[in-house]
């Protein structure tokens, strides 16, 4: 079907004996914030077409877990840690469960060499796709927060304070989640990895920390959503402690910057093979 | 415009574990040296497995040879494979990046991936979704796209931010006539303003016969031939195929039927013979009358196609090559 004869094209003339040339210009790089934007509108579209069902479930699930606890806890810092467990569950069912589902599945079936073969940084697919799966959090984590606060009656003053636990912690565990994504040899194993982060944020998030055995609370420490947890809860207080606040919000967001970076260099590791 | 020297992968022996049999090492490619020239199409044609993919996404940056060069424009994509990015498009197989973006979004994201401005990007969607009669399905997802139309839609975004090497693995998989030719006035409109080079790869026959410039065959990891469609089709000009098409089996009772069995690949009902011009003028003249002719269906007679020249060079496959 084609026309036009090799001959007559512009630049054909060469031929083959032309091993000592000039390199050609490359194209354009895309720069690190406008790729990163593209990614993340695009990633933020899929949710109209994918992740609404799942956003759903997440918001059903924290707030099941609250009306079940309210006939276990009796008021107080346990009610405290349980809303604010719910809450920052919500943001490891998507940050942390979706997003390693995501890049398990699309490493696995050849997607990221989509990505691969555009001159983009690894940071921006990284970023843009964890910061898309943070992104949809945010309904789902305030919707449980409210409701949380009205069943236990606790305050809802200092509500705002989720304007920088889910970024940070949804930083923390989208990062944790893209990095067992990428890493996991297969994508079953990526699912299962997200699914047992979510299981511990769940279990140790939620319930009350001074119940537990020592040993639980030491494996509750290592795990990053108990930073965002620990900060949220700590707002409901009659006179909060915004320094402890600070600090396990701190805590969230270095585990953020380092579990991204570990993922960018995942990425990089499974794009070039 | 692109030189390959030497190019050798070996994929490493797995072993067996439980549910997954043990496979040997195999050489994806072997020792494979090309010459693409500047605007025009080249083909990598074989069956299934004979390395073609793999070949590319050494050509690609995506994968790194164990020996071997790539000099793509004066770049040499083995030491700097992130060059190839902006170097060439790549259409794979997959499109599961894409899938559950609108048409639309999917070709402006890729053209901003590829270092558009915003304005440029959506200029240029536009322009390349009306090329490809996409302009209808603009808003619609690709997952919710027919086989054909996702195909295109990923072929939209691979055009979009213009490079001088178009790398397409298969473009035309699963698309229906007008699509298929939606593809090619594309890619001939870009090699006529542009000079853009096409590498396609492709296990269908008669494609390969129409479109390309000129084609490397490939079996087995290695290039096995290399020529234009018509000189290939030269080397193997002495033989003719015979299609013999029987109502329910052979006749074997007639002799000058048995004897060619040995000779024939069968297939079900159908028979395919490669035969000099008398000895196919001699079988047409046994089956077509006496007892033979009762049981005949059908019968073809053709000259060498791409795929008669695939098996002539001691192609191992004797299948796999789609026509059609």
């Amino acid at each position: 079907m084609s026309v036009v004869p090799a001959e007559v094209l512009p630049g054909s003339a060469l031929a083959v004996e032309e091993p000592v040339r000039e390199a050609a210009e490359l194209g354009p790089r895309a720069r690190l914030w406008p790729a990163l934007a593209a990614v993340y509108r695009a990633q933020l579209s899929r949710a109209r077409v994918a992740r609404i069902p799942l956003l759903f479930v997440a918001t059903f699930q924290s707030v099941g877990i609250m009306i079940l606890m309210r006939g276990v806890v009796d008021g107080g810092g346990e009610a405290q840690a349980v809303v604010a467990g719910s809450a920052v569950l919500v943001v490891a069912f998507v940050a942390l469960n979706l997003l390693a589902q995501y890049f398990g599945q699309l490493r696995a079936s050849g997607g990221l060499d989509h990505y691969a073969t555009l001159p983009v940084p690894p940071a921006a697919v990284v970023l843009g796709a964890a910061g898309a799966y943070a992104s949809f959090t945010v309904p789902g984590t305030v919707v449980t927060a409210v409701f949380g606060c009205v069943l236990f009656g606790l305050p809802i003053a200092h509500l705002w304070v989720l304007i920088a636990v889910i970024p940070l912690a949804g930083a923390a565990l989208a990062g944790l989640g893209a990095a067992c994504g990428l890493l996991a040899p297969r994508p079953e194993l990526a699912t299962l990895l997200g699914q047992l982060g979510m299981s511990a944020a769940l279990l140790l998030g939620v319930l009350p920390a001074d119940r537990m055995p020592e040993a639980v609370r030491f494996l509750r420490d290592l795990l990053p959503s108990t930073y965002g947890v620990d900060a949220f809860a700590r707002t409901f207080g009659p006179h909060p402690d915004w320094a402890l606040v600070l600090g396990d919000l701190a805590v969230c967001g270095v585990v953020g910057v380092v579990s991204l970076a570990v993922a960018t260099w995942a990425y990089r590791r499974a794009a070039v093979r | 415009m692109c030189a390959v020297r030497g190019l050798t992968k070996t994929y490493p022996a797995v072993r067996g574990r439980r549910g997954t049999p043990a496979t040997p090492e195999v050489r994806a490619t072997d020792d494979v040296r090309l010459d693409i020239r500047g605007g025009e199409i080249f083909g990598l044609l074989g069956p299934n497995g004979a390395g073609k993919t793999t070949l590319v996404r050494q050509l690609t940056g995506l994968m790194r040879p164990d020996r071997g060069s790539v000099e793509i424009l004066g770049h040499d994509i083995v030491r700097h494979p992130e060059r190839a990015s902006r170097i060439l498009a790549y259409l794979g197989q997959e499109s599961t990046a894409l899938d559950e973006l609108t048409v639309s979004l999917a070709a402006e994201t890729t053209g901003r991936l590829r270092g558009l401005e915003a304005a440029r990007a959506r200029a240029e969607r536009d322009a390349v979704l009306e090329e490809l009669g996409l302009t209808a399905l603009a808003g619609r997802p690709l997952k919710k796209l027919s086989g054909g139309q996702r195909r295109l839609a990923c072929f939209a975004a691979a055009l979009v931010g213009e490079r001088p090497l178009l790398v397409l693995d298969e473009p035309t998989t699963a698309m229906d006539p007008v699509a298929r030719r939606a593809v090619w006035s594309a890619v001939d409109r870009r090699r006529a303003e542009r000079g853009t080079t096409v590498l396609l790869v492709t296990h269908n026959v008669i494609e390969a016969e129409t479109v390309l410039d000129r084609v490397a065959v490939l079996d087995r990891g290695r290039v096995i031939a290399c020529d234009t469609p018509a000189g290939l089709k030269e080397q193997v000009a002495g033989d003719v195929r015979v299609d013999l098409v029987w109502r329910e089996a052979a006749p074997l009772n007639v002799p000058e039927v048995a004897a060619l069995r040995d000779r024939v690949v069968e297939s079900g009902r159908r028979w395919t013979l490669r035969l000099a011009p008398e000895e196919a003028r001699a079988v047409v003249a046994t089956v077509t009358g006496g007892a033979a002719f009762a049981a005949l269906d059908d019968f073809t007679l053709t000259t060498p196609s791409l795929e008669d020249v695939y098996l002539a060079l001691g192609g191992a496959a004797r299948q796999g090559l789609v026509k059609g």
